[in-house]
């Protein structure tokens, strides 16, 4: 229905007692609706319920291993040079296979300052970085601890 | 024994009055978020419970008396402070000539179920209730904020216009009651009209009922007429600077006289404590009798009374979260222009009809 405003308005409209009544009726029947069968209203109870992510939901990072545990990164600093937000720090060593290269001594991402852009996974050669955890709460007391290390990143 | 009476009358309204004052706010809670499809308070808890929200009123008061009580720098100190108190004690001041029962006799004793019979009833009300925007109207001043002045400003010239209105409409209703102290206009309500139909001042006023609620609806700031408050407009109006207990008085002093107000409505308007068909000895409908003890009598009345103020409360809350806020030009036509004439047109047209038909 059209917003009808000043002239527009025919007598009874301009009345406003009618409108008022009408504009009740549907306030209260929302709220009988609702007072009899509050399971149908849509709100999701946050903390205990969650809303159910896609497979795509670009959440949390996780550093994905090895069949023998250690991490896939290879320490090529991709991500974090493709990095827009600058939040991948990679301190590069020596790995003991020459197969290998080089692996991540620490490799941190302030999740702060992530945009959850994926970019870092888009560049990964390796699939070693995936955001793929579903976790989107990421709160927390102090700027420090939400700089997440390679442990962390390991575990999830 | 007299004094006692009286005491515990002021005593049950004032409990009356503040124990209906955090059911309303939980109503307005629940009753908005349930409008809106929303669930509402439903958190806070005492061992586990949380009675669908009631106690979030309970945390509320709680945060007001730990919160900071700021007084701006430049505000002017003890109008500032006292003008919530002027909100609040003429809200609690209007109820005493409320009736919320018949007259009771309990043997040699009669107890007149009123804190104070005074024959100029309504008048005291009006006196009363039009102290209430002097402390809107000093809070915004004293505030010394440019936002506040202007809800203080707009709350003066708002009250002032819609209390000629409120006056001049409950004018019809004293003409046919013939009286003025509420207790008699409340028993006068008790007549039937052929038996079946009661005397409500709703039947006999309808115009007069209209132009009362629309009126005292901007009496008490409520929507559609909150411009006082405006908070798209004006921040938060005339309790802008305000915050802790201060706050929490100009919160309470809106819910009270919101109470009165409903109270106000149903002494007038729909019978007070009466309850159709129920006299003093019990129901009677033609000649079927239903025999009831004094007591039990006044219990029906005080609780019909106290029914029919909740369900205005609830009104109030309907209405607000159905209807938007008025511009401010829309609000002094409607007063000026609708409400005034409508008004004078009652009392016209019900002299003319009391003239010939009285």
């Amino acid at each position: 229905m059209p917003l009808k405003v000043g002239q527009d308005m025919t007598f009874k409209e301009r009345m406003y007692l009618i409108e008022i009544v009408k504009g009740l009726a549907i306030t209260l029947k929302h709220a009988l609706k609702n007072l009899v069968r509050p399971s149908r209203i849509l709100t999701v109870e946050y903390p205990e319920q969650k809303k159910t992510v896609t497979s795509e939901y670009r959440g949390q990072h996780r550093l994905v291993r090895r069949e023998d545990g250690s991490p896939r990164c290879v320490a090529c600093m991709l991500c974090a040079t493709n990095c827009p937000a600058g939040c991948i720090t990679i301190v590069a060593a020596e790995h003991e296979d020459p197969a290998v290269e080089k692996y991540p001594l620490t490799y941190e991402i302030d999740e702060l300052r992530c945009i959850f852009c994926g970019l870092c996974v888009e560049a990964c050669p390796c699939d070693a970085i995936r955001m793929d955890t579903g976790i989107y709460d990421m709160a927390n007391y102090s700027r420090e601890s939400l700089r997440y290390k390679k442990d962390l990143l390991l575990q999830s | 024994m007299e004094y006692f009476i009286t005491l515990a009358k002021i005593v049950f309204i004032l409990t009356f009055q503040f124990g209906l004052m955090p059911l309303f706010i939980w109503l307005e809670r629940k009753g908005s978020a349930y409008i809106q499809d929303r669930r509402g308070p439903n958190r806070a808890a005492i061992l586990g419970f949380t009675l669908g929200g009631l106690f979030h009123v309970i945390a509320d008061a709680v945060k007001m008396f730990v919160k900071e009580d700021s007084i701006p720098e430049n505000a002017s100190k003890i109008l500032f402070s006292l003008a919530p108190a002027m909100v609040v004690i003429p809200a609690l001041l209007t109820f005493a000539v409320i009736p919320f029962g018949n007259i009771l006799v309990l043997g040699e004793r009669v107890i007149n179920l009123q804190a104070v019979s005074l024959n100029v009833g309504i008048l005291y009300i009006f006196a009363i209730s039009s102290m209430g925007v002097y402390g809107i109207f000093i809070a915004g001043w004293a505030s010394n904020n440019k936002y506040s002045l202007l809800g203080g400003l707009r709350a003066a010239a708002q009250m002032i216009s819609y209390e000629i209105s409120l006056g001049l409409s409950i004018i019809g209703l004293l003409m046919i009651y013939q009286a003025i102290d509420l207790q008699v206009i409340v028993q006068k309500q008790g007549f039937l009209f052929g038996g079946i139909i009661p005397a409500w001042g709703v039947v006999v006023q309808p115009l007069g009922f209209i132009l009362f609620i629309v009126a005292g609806f901007a009496e008490v700031n409520r929507t559609p007429f909150d411009l006082p408050e405006g908070e798209s407009e004006i921040v938060a109006g005339y309790h802008t600077e305000y915050s802790s207990l201060k706050f929490a008085m100009f919160y309470m002093g809106e819910y009270i006289n919101m109470v009165v107000m409903s109270a106000l409505i149903t002494t007038l308007f729909f019978g007070g404590w009466q309850v159709p068909f129920l006299f003093n000895d019990g129901f009677r409908f033609y000649s079927w009798f239903l025999a009831l003890p004094p007591i039990v009598v006044t219990l029906l009345q005080v609780s019909s009374f106290a029914l029919k103020v909740m369900f205005f409360c609830w009104f109030f809350v309907w209405t607000r979260w159905t209807l938007p806020r008025f511009r401010y030009d829309q609000l002094m036509r409607l007063g000026w222009k609708v409400m005034l004439p409508l008004a004078l047109a009652n009392i016209f047209i019900t002299g003319i009809l009391i003239l010939l038909f009285g």
